[in-house]
């Protein structure tokens, strides 16, 4: 007897509640103005870095980033182009780095003549960087700078 | 007697051609009674420019990429491969055809290439690649040929279209110009010695120069 009025009263506030919701559009810089359950139009494809300039890492363990266009490079069973100037006998001629030493290594830590099967597919870690405005900003920084800050019981 | 029967109409036959060839090579040899000079000077021309005519024709129908994609072999492997590369799909929307590539543009090149092109008939023929299988288990060997003519010739169908002379090296990213200035323009390399792969899939690369 007691309950019910608590439902009706659970029941007007849910209703109270998705009135406002649905009216709502919810924006963010990532989907823009679209609604929750429409699909936008798709971003204009943007041009990729080709500086082949390096990048530093932002963290020791990061991959690093590819700083050129690798359009059409195959990499499957027959073959990798990207070890065509990253490979150890490769990079004399390429003056490309080679891969690290970390990638001859098998799961067990033993390490290989030649890069690990594992480690052959390096657009899984490895990818190329597009001239774009992130659309969320981001605050990361990395370690060392954040060892640097002077605050109350950081290092200095 | 009996044995000499059957021989007997087969050796008249053959006297009787042979006897065909002698006339035609005295009417050959006579000079005409019934024609005027000027009208078998004409006709003379007349029927060289049909001939010329037809047989430039049908070169450049067979140098057609409609003719090389009429056979399933090219449409489903290789020209299905080109599709997705830069040599058929790009910014400008030039494009290079089959033959832009596969066929030497100079004349007696084109024609000591369409007589090796016999061979691919034959192989047309006899389903030497009319499966995807076979196709794949035959890739490296087609490869190795296409990859030996162009080094052969120092690359003369990629440079019918790209020039070193006119290339702007100003334009091209830092790798590629630094890469082009070092290898190409010294002439140390021809394209095809980095450039492979680049308009069809590649084969199994183990053991090919600046591969892994």
């Amino acid at each position: 007897m007691v309950r019910k009025p608590v439902i009706l009263l659970l029941a007007i506030l849910a209703i109270a509640a998705s009135l406002p919701a649905s009216a709502q559009t919810v924006s963010s810089a990532l989907r823009g103005a679209t609604p929750l359950n429409e699909e936008g139009p798709a971003a204009p494809m943007t041009p990729m870095r080709n500086t082949a300039e390096r990048e530093i890492r932002n963290y020791p363990e990061q991959p690093p980033v590819i700083p050129h266009s690798i359009d059409g490079y195959q990499i499957d069973i027959n073959g990798n182009k990207c070890l065509s100037c990253h490979a150890r006998a490769r990079i004399a001629e390429s003056g490309a780095p080679m891969v690290s030493i970390t990638h001859f290594m098998d799961r067990d830590g033993q390490f290989l003549a030649s890069v690990s099967p594992r480690r052959f597919f390096c657009t899984e870690c490895h990818v190329p960087q597009n001239l774009i405005t992130p659309p969320v900003t981001n605050d990361f920084v990395d370690i060392d700078t954040m060892l640097s800050r002077a605050s109350p019981g950081g290092r200095r | 007697m009996s044995t000499a029967e059957p021989a007997a109409p087969r050796s008249s036959r053959l006297a009787r051609a042979w006897r065909f060839v002698l006339e035609l090579w005295d009417v050959l040899l006579r000079p005409s009674s019934v024609f005027g000079l000027g009208v078998l000077v004409l006709a003379g021309f007349v029927a060289g420019v049909i001939f010329w005519g037809g047989f430039n024709t049908t070169l450049e129908l067979t140098n057609s990429e409609k003719f090389c994609t009429g056979c399933h072999e090219m449409r489903d492997n290789v020209f299905a491969e080109l599709k997705s590369t830069i040599h058929f799909s790009n910014r400008s929307g030039v494009r290079a055809s089959c033959p832009d590539c596969h066929v030497p543009h100079n004349w007696t090149d084109k024609i000591a290439r369409k007589m090796q092109a016999s061979k691919e008939v034959w192989g047309h023929l006899f389903g030497s690649i009319n499966s995807r299988e076979k196709f794949v288990d035959h890739r490296l060997e087609l490869a190795l040929h296409e990859w030996a003519r162009f080094k052969a010739n120092d690359s003369l169908e990629c440079r019918n279209c790209h020039s070193a002379e006119s290339m702007d090296i100003t334009k091209q990213s830092p790798r590629a110009s630094v890469a082009h200035q070092r290898f190409l323009f010294t002439g140390e390399k021809t394209c095809i010695d980095c450039h492979k792969g680049i308009a069809h899939h590649l084969p199994d690369m183990r053991g090919i120069p600046g591969w892994q």
